[in-house]
């Protein structure tokens, strides 16, 4: 049993302890679910995707998540990272892109910087198949 | 904001009695209880008191007292120390699948080297299942290893029941027998502990679990079990740990050991009240929760739950920023991503079992600090409630 809270950067444990587009969004465009529960950590992206001058936007996009601080924060910063943005910029979201913005990870940590990076592009491609 | 420390069975403060009780042995009397002068004398005995004070605490002879570096030394001194006497890979060997990992992970080198290990099952309580005990010794059972209490859902386990059916079993056989160690690293602060009493050949301890040092660790020997060395230097300590001896963490030891013994009745029944404070109050104010581990036979300064719809560790962060230091079994805490194991082999489903927390209260924990952790947690489990994906 070990607290890894001091292994956490201070951007982590912001993002975890004041998440940002927390929630749901009601008739998404797209929706992302990974994870599951015997694993312990389920992550949820909810996209609503607008058009602008021909390009595909996300206009909005609202996460919730159970798991680790890593995990919420990971979400957390994605939905920051892809509001606002193309899809085309959203899918080429890495996860390692996820991690440096978070000012790194515990090393233990980083698979659930693939899970939040694994989420936006299932909601895209929710998205897309719904077309 | 004053924090509440509520993970006493990680480690403890070092208690003011017993930084006063090693102070002198940093400094002024520095010596090597080896040397012959008299500095080494002056250390030799102050070694060899703690050693008779720990051992009459015990019920044990002086030189059935064996210090070490830590618990999980003496777990390892116990169980390879014992194997190692006896030609390779003979003897079979029991243990449960609830031990701390000092000796469930020794059991599983020693599985990997070519030992027969038996893993008691233990019931949804946590209690080893004696009747499996019963069932798995053999003409050539070498050693069982069972815990005196859990240390992380905190029951009690059926040690004297066990050190009677391997009494049992001893009896009349001439040529071989089987020895009993137990780990009651997590039992001496509150309960009454006697090696006699409970049969045992071997049995674990560290003060760092009642107010002592970290860095030393007791292993009582019984007088005729011969255990061998985990490696090799010196004569200390009957040449089971060689290597010169920590003086002031092994003086400080025998002052935990004192004040602890003295005070264990009434320290037992103030933290039993506190504790049921807190498992009444979190299962009162908290929906979707359980208590983890046996109501009744339950370490009394030990409170452990499992959260439905939560992760441990997000559970730990939030109330660190209360804070409230606690701790969990949850995967996510673990590092191998895995829940822990004491509370899958007590039936609990993974997805609940990630949510675990566990409260160990001790000498300092007040009323205040359970009230605290009570007007705080219901809050703190609703916030991360609100984070989890209705599916
Ligand atoms: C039952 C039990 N055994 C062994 C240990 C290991 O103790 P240490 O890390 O001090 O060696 C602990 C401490 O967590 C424990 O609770
Ligand atoms: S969700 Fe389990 S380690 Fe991050």
């Amino acid at each position: 049993m070990s607290d890894l809270s001091n292994l956490y950067s201070e951007k982590v444990l912001d993002h975890f302890q004041n998440p940002r587009n927390l929630g749901e969004i009601k008739n998404p465009d797209g929706v992302g679910t990974v994870g599951n529960r015997v694993c312990g950590d389920i992550m949820r992206l909810f996209i609503k995707v607008e058009e602008k001058n021909g390009e595909e936007i996300i206009k909005d996009v609202k996460f919730q998540t159970l798991g680790c601080g890593a995990a919420i924060a990971t979400s957390s910063i994605a939905t920051e990272l892809i509001k606002g943005k193309p899809l085309s910029q959203a899918l080429a979201l890495t996860n390692k892109a996820i991690a440096e913005a978070l000012g790194g990870l515990p090393k233990a940590k980083m698979h659930c910087s693939v899970l939040a990076a694994d989420a936006v592009k299932k909601a895209i491609e929710d998205f897309r198949r719904k077309k | 904001m004053d924090k509440v420390y509520l993970d006493y069975a990680a480690t403890t403060p070092v208690r003011p009695e017993v930084v006063e009780a090693m102070r002198p042995y940093w400094g002024e009397k520095f010596g090597n209880a080896s040397s012959l002068h008299s500095f080494g004398k002056e250390a030799r005995i102050a070694v060899e008191e703690a050693r008779e004070k720990i051992a009459s605490i015990l019920n044990a002879e002086t030189e059935e007292i064996v210090f070490t570096g830590s618990i999980t030394e003496s777990d390892n001194l116990a169980i390879l120390g014992l194997t190692g006497r006896f030609p390779e890979k003979v003897g079979q060997l029991i243990t449960s699948e609830i031990e701390h990992h000092a000796v469930l992970d020794t059991f599983i080198t020693l599985e990997k080297r070519g030992y027969r290990v038996s893993y008691l099952p233990v019931n949804q309580e946590g209690q080893v299942n004696l009747k499996a005990l019963e069932e798995a010794l053999r003409t050539k059972t070498l050693l069982v290893s069972v815990m005196s209490a859990n240390n992380e859902v905190g029951t009690i386990e059926p040690v004297e029941e066990i050190g009677e059916i391997i009494n049992a079993f001893n009896k009349g056989k001439k040529d071989w027998r089987v020895y009993f160690h137990t780990d009651a690293a997590a039992f001496f602060e509150y309960l009454p502990l006697d090696v006699k009493r409970l049969k045992v050949d071997l049995l674990s301890l560290g003060p760092h679990k009642f107010g002592g040092p970290k860095g030393v660790g007791v292993l009582y020997v019984k007088k005729d079990v011969s255990l061998s060395p985990l490696y090799f230097g010196g004569h200390q300590e009957f040449g089971l740990c060689p290597g010169t001896e920590a003086v002031p963490l092994i003086v400080g030891a025998a002052k935990a050991f004192e004040l602890a013994s003295k005070e264990k009745e009434e320290n037992k029944n103030r933290v039993t009240v506190l504790r049921d404070r807190l498992i009444k109050g979190v299962l009162e104010k908290i929906p979707g929760v359980f208590l983890t581990g046996d109501a009744e036979r339950r370490l009394p300064g030990l409170a452990s739950f499992s959260f439905r719809d939560v992760e441990g560790e997000a559970v730990l962060l939030r109330l660190d920023k209360e804070g409230i230091a606690a701790s969990s079994g949850s995967a996510c805490t673990s590092g191998e991503l895995k829940p822990s194991h004491v509370l899958l082999a007590m039936g609990i489903p993974p997805e609940e079992a990630h949510g675990s927390v566990r409260f160990s209260l001790g000498r300092e924990t007040t009323k205040e600090d359970i009230d605290y952790v009570l007007e705080k947690l219901p809050r703190v489990i609703e916030d991360i409630r609100k984070m989890t994906p209705k599916l």
